[in-house]
């Protein structure tokens, strides 16, 4: 392990996490934007030209009001509730690549914190945790609305794992690879695989906004039957990073999606453009088109936010379970028949 | 390297293990449980079986512990109104430990002369190759094993059934 190895890893980490946490940033203030533009209004307009420093002056806010922890709250787990939220947010981005590997002077650098083969489950992994954060904060914060909101929220992620996990199984099937850096790789051009798993695309995007806990399936933050949801009792930033990780997690949900399904940071003449602008510039021409692709995500999950209303709990348990599962299962069978078919002949 | 990486994280597994006990808030033990599961996925990773400790990761700490956090938090246990336990449960629980106790010793004595177990390919816990494994000369108990997980569920679902009727 050389030096030079951990200072390459080091400024990627650094610069990802900047990145992340910026586009959250500016997610709080484009969700407003869309939301006025879908609703006929302006919009925030007030902190500088077009509003662009509203985000800075939230986070102001948020840092310089008081904080409050109830009495009888869980002291401890009531401040490790929305540390923890953050940190499953933010540790999804490693396994990310943002483009093909670039090469300065000798040295090939993949534009990727790391590549390891079972790359897809840790994804899986780090989503199936982010529900603690939730949880603990919602116990922790000793309100029968916090503790609702919370177990709402785990049974919800429960439930929609499944059907996530199934739509992947069908997605390995067709990529042959659990590593993301592979399966990216393997859509070169115009290869992507939502082309050979519509079906996979849908169900994974469905069960992605119910695991970010985006309308319409932020049941548990259903104002009008629990106030606040978990984050009742919060305040000061604690409340800044429940409402932070959302958007963080949408990010990285708009990025998993982009790169399992909508080839990442490939796109068609991507080998014209490499061989005409070198090995730096081409790659991070890649990278440009990956987060436009993420962009477009993101404001579909706005999009959606602001069109559907809100299912009810029973309608959401069996959409989940009654629709989203089998779909998923006919899906793999569907798949695998295909497969030894086309392997056959 | 690794020997120091086993012990350190050998020593955090038992602490924590031991905090499932001793903690008196029944939803501080499991968050404890948590840590605990956490640490032998990070004792996988050392034996570089990379699919166990995702699946770990996963299955334990993502999905079963969240159902136990789920009815902890339902049920509210506390000080106050949990039952107190007569005499003859904690004569009963002596009698267990007592048990316990000698099969431990018996197994850590069976464990001194056996050899360590040296794995034959290092690269076993890959997903490729355990799959191999898995779906190939291991077919019959893999596939046995889960009509036992799907019988645990049916009877689950009828354990629910019948107070119905």
């Amino acid at each position: 392990m050389d030096i030079a190895f951990v200072i390459e890893k080091f400024v990627l980490v650094a610069i990802i996490f900047g990145i992340s946490l910026v586009i959250a940033m500016y997610s709080t203030y484009a969700e407003r934007k869309v939301a006025a533009f879908l609703q006929d209004r302006l919009g925030p307009d007030r902190a500088g030209p077009f509003g662009i420093l509203q985000p800075l002056a939230d986070g102001l806010k948020m840092f310089m009001k008081e904080e409050i922890i109830p009495t009888n709250a869980s002291k401890w787990l009531f401040m490790v509730g929305p540390g923890l939220a953050m940190l499953t947010a933010c540790i999804g981005t490693a396994v990310i690549p943002w483009g093909t590997p670039m090469t300065i002077g000798d040295r090939v650098i993949p534009l990727q914190v790391t590549d390891i083969n079972v790359g897809i489950l840790y994804i899986f992994g780090v989503v199936s945790l982010g529900v603690y954060g939730v949880m603990i904060g919602g116990w922790a914060s000793n309100n029968k609305y916090s503790l609702l909101s919370a177990i709402r929220a785990a049974s919800q992620n429960i439930s929609y794992e499944i059907a996530m996990g199934l739509s992947i199984i069908a997605l390995l099937l067709v990529t042959n690879s659990m590593s993301i850096g592979e399966i990216v790789a393997n859509q070169h051009g115009w290869r992507w695989n939502v082309l050979y798993q519509p079906v996979g695309f849908l169900l994974f995007m469905v069960c992605a906004f119910a695991e970010t806990n985006r309308a319409p399936f932020d049941l548990p933050e259903c104002e009008t039957e629990l106030i606040g949801g978990y984050h009742t009792e919060y305040s000061s930033m604690k409340l800044g990073f429940y409402l932070f990780a959302e958007y963080i997690n949408m990010f990285v949900s708009a990025a998993v999606m982009a790169s399992l399904y909508f080839g990442g940071y490939n796109y068609p003449g991507m080998d014209w453009v490499l061989a005409h602008t070198g090995q730096v510039i081409g790659p991070l021409i890649g990278t440009g088109v990956f987060f436009l692709k993420i962009f477009a995500f993101i404001f579909f999950f706005m999009w959606v936010r602001w069109t559907i209303p809100r299912f009810r709990y029973d309608q959401l348990m069996h959409l989940g379970w009654k629709v989203l599962i089998p779909l998923a299962i006919a899906n793999i069978i569907v798949t695998s028949i295909v497969i030894a078919v086309i392997e056959k002949f | 390297m690794g020997t120091s990486v086993f012990y350190f994280v050998a020593t955090l597994s038992v602490i924590f293990s031991l905090m499932v006990i001793f903690s008196k808030n029944p939803v501080h033990s499991v968050l404890y449980l948590i840590v605990t599961f956490f640490t032998l996925t990070v004792h996988y990773i050392l034996l570089n079986a990379q699919f166990l400790a995702v699946v770990n990761f996963i299955v334990y700490m993502g999905a079963i512990m969240v159902l136990f956090l789920f009815v902890l938090m339902l049920l509210n246990l506390n000080k106050d109104n949990e039952p107190l336990k007569s005499g003859l449960v904690k004569i009963v629980g002596v009698i267990a430990g007592c048990c316990l106790v000698v099969t431990i010793i018996g197994s850590l004595k069976a464990t001194a002369i056996s050899d360590p177990v040296l794995l034959k390919n290092p690269n076993l816990g890959l997903v490729k190759n355990l799959g191999k494994e898995l779906f190939g000369p291991y077919m019959l108990p893999f596939e046995l094993s889960s009509i036992l997980l799907l019988t645990a569920m049916v009877g689950a679902v009828l354990l629910t059934k019948k107070e119905k009727a």
